[in-house]
């Protein structure tokens, strides 16, 4: 019965991203724009661009991602669902991660996907784009996750999404060093499978920890 | 003890700038901090003993 | 009376406002002669290192700083899992007073590693494991000091910052661990900050001494700013109307 409410919950809150195209599209935009700025700033030589491409995608997808975690709870507690989850008798870790997989699938899958093809502005060879996509498609869900926490401890308060940055980054350089550490260790000639692993080991404690630590986090928001 | 002059001692075999910048800042980094503690503290006794 | 009791007695602001007080004055004489007494140790006992010169003495406020900044770190996150678990108001209370003076000692040893860098390695900046994990510390306390500020609710402020401090707190190993792994990957940094001189028994007994002096004097200073805190906070309790101050 849970299980069921909690696809109902994540099925709804697609649908209604969904129904804001816009907002998704910005964000992802943003990704692309983001990555393209900094041929400009650094000057477009090749090698140049090759060592710092796995780099620039990471960050990119990291801003990216704060841009769209915002909007993970504000619409449901300016409309009053956000209390209504706190009193239901779903566990409200459950419901959150609910949530949070349907944002990842709206934001952080389609970065995901994307990223090959601005990998491929950056001249990256084939084997560092599909390790560049892995450790994405293992990273944006952590971006998600921890994001959570900061989206829900911010809700409602001034300043929002810049504290949120504030509060969010530093918990991300690890994610960050890991994953795009992983690609560059590969062009190096080491092993990508390090960095990748403690991705993925990221993704494994993040998955039990966060959803947790937003709930409480929104307990402590909304009582 | 080990300075051959006064001097020596200020000269800090040349990292002077380093030396005393950095004992120099801590200093007035701590100094900084009690200033404005009592500041607060007292502010707050004034506005104690006039409002409530 | 049991002793369970005593402890709890001293958790309500009106009978720790005035205990605190009391105990200023001993911590900030602890302070001074402490760090008086390692500033001896730092400029007069210790001898000039081989290699690094007169330079090297910034490691005597370098070093305690850094432990300071850690120290203060874990204990705020102890007081924040008080205040949460407890929902002790005084728990609360104390997290918030820690938090910029452990901030202080964070810009306190990135600022004195950066002058010890500079003529050591020639650069203001290395991106060195432990000072980068120092910088990071430093962005943590910032968080927390900006979402307390941003929150107007002083229980709320408490309890949200005060899980962001735990979240932080759980981090910071990891924060740490990649930081050391990235810095092995990118062998550009192959200076490192951290490998001090092989330590003189004296230059040890600097940094302990300077770290107790700082010690003693983050005690007094949180406890000063806990008592601005309370005042602040419960202007319109009756305790503190009824207290007769004689500063």
């Amino acid at each position: 019965m849970t299980i069921a409410i909690l696809k109902s919950l994540l099925m709804r809150d697609i649908r209604l991203a969904m129904r804001r195209k816009a907002d998704v599209a910005a964000a992802l935009f943003f990704f692309v724009i983001a990555a393209s700025l900094f041929p400009f700033g650094v000057g477009a030589e090749p090698t140049q661009l090759r060592a710092i491409g796995p780099g620039v995608l990471w960050v990119s997808a990291l801003l990216s991602a704060m841009l769209s975690l915002g909007r993970l709870f504000s619409m449901d507690h300016a409309d009053g669902t956000l209390e209504q989850l706190l009193l239901s008798p779903v566990p409200l870790a459950a419901a959150v991660l609910a949530k949070i997989g349907a944002h990842w699938l709206v934001s952080g899958l389609p970065l995901v996907l994307l990223a090959p093809l601005i990998g491929l502005q950056f001249d990256l060879p084939w084997r560092e784009l599909a390790l560049l996509t892995l450790s994405l498609l293992l990273g944006t869900p952590v971006l998600s996750l921890i994001g959570a926490i900061g989206a829900a401890l911010t809700l409602g308060v001034r300043g929002g999404s810049v504290l949120l940055a504030l509060l969010i980054l530093p918990l991300y350089i690890p994610v960050l060093i890991f994953g795009a550490g992983a690609v560059t260790a590969s062009a190096a000639g080491l092993t990508p499978w390090a960095g990748m692993s403690l991705v993925g080991a990221m993704l494994a404690l993040s998955l039990f920890f966060a959803p947790l630590a937003t709930a409480a986090a929104l307990r402590i928001v909304l009582d | 003890m080990q300075w051959g002059s006064v001097q020596a001692f200020f000269d800090m075999g040349g990292y002077a700038a380093y030396v005393w910048g950095s004992f120099g800042f801590t200093a007035l980094a701590m100094l900084v901090e009690v200033v404005s503690l009592r500041r607060r503290a007292s502010h707050l006794q004034d506005g104690q003993e006039t409002g409530a | 009376m049991s002793s369970r009791i005593n402890l709890y007695r001293f958790a309500s602001p009106a009978t720790f406002y005035p205990l605190a007080g009391r105990m200023i004055p001993w911590f900030s004489w602890a302070a001074g002669i402490f760090c008086l007494t390692g500033l001896f140790i730092s400029f007069f006992v210790a001898p000039t290192d081989y290699q690094q010169g007169e330079a090297y003495r910034i490691i005597f406020i370098h070093v305690p700083a850094a432990w300071m900044s850690m120290f203060i770190y874990l204990v705020m996150a102890g007081y924040s899992a008080l205040s949460l678990g407890l929902n002790a108001r005084l728990s609360g209370m104390m997290a918030q007073s820690l938090a910029p003076t452990g901030a202080m000692f964070t810009a306190l040893a990135l600022i004195t590693g950066s002058f010890w860098g500079k003529p050591m390695w020639g650069a203001w900046w290395v991106w060195d494991a432990r000072l980068t994990s120092e910088l990071i510390l430093l962005f943590l306390y910032i968080g927390y000091l900006a979402l307390h500020s941003a929150i107007d609710d002083p229980r709320r402020a408490d309890r949200a910052s005060a899980l962001f401090a735990l979240v932080g707190v759980v981090n910071v190993p990891i924060i740490y661990f990649s930081v050391k792994w990235w810095n092995t990957l990118h062998q550009g940094a192959s200076v490192s900050l951290t490998r001090a001189p092989a330590m003189a028994h004296t230059m040890l007994m600097g940094m302990l001494v300077m770290a107790l002096g700082f010690w003693m004097y983050s005690i007094a200073v949180v406890l000063m700013r806990v008592r601005c805190v309370m005042r602040e906070r419960e202007r319109d309790a009756a305790w503190l109307s009824a207290l007769k101050e004689v500063e």
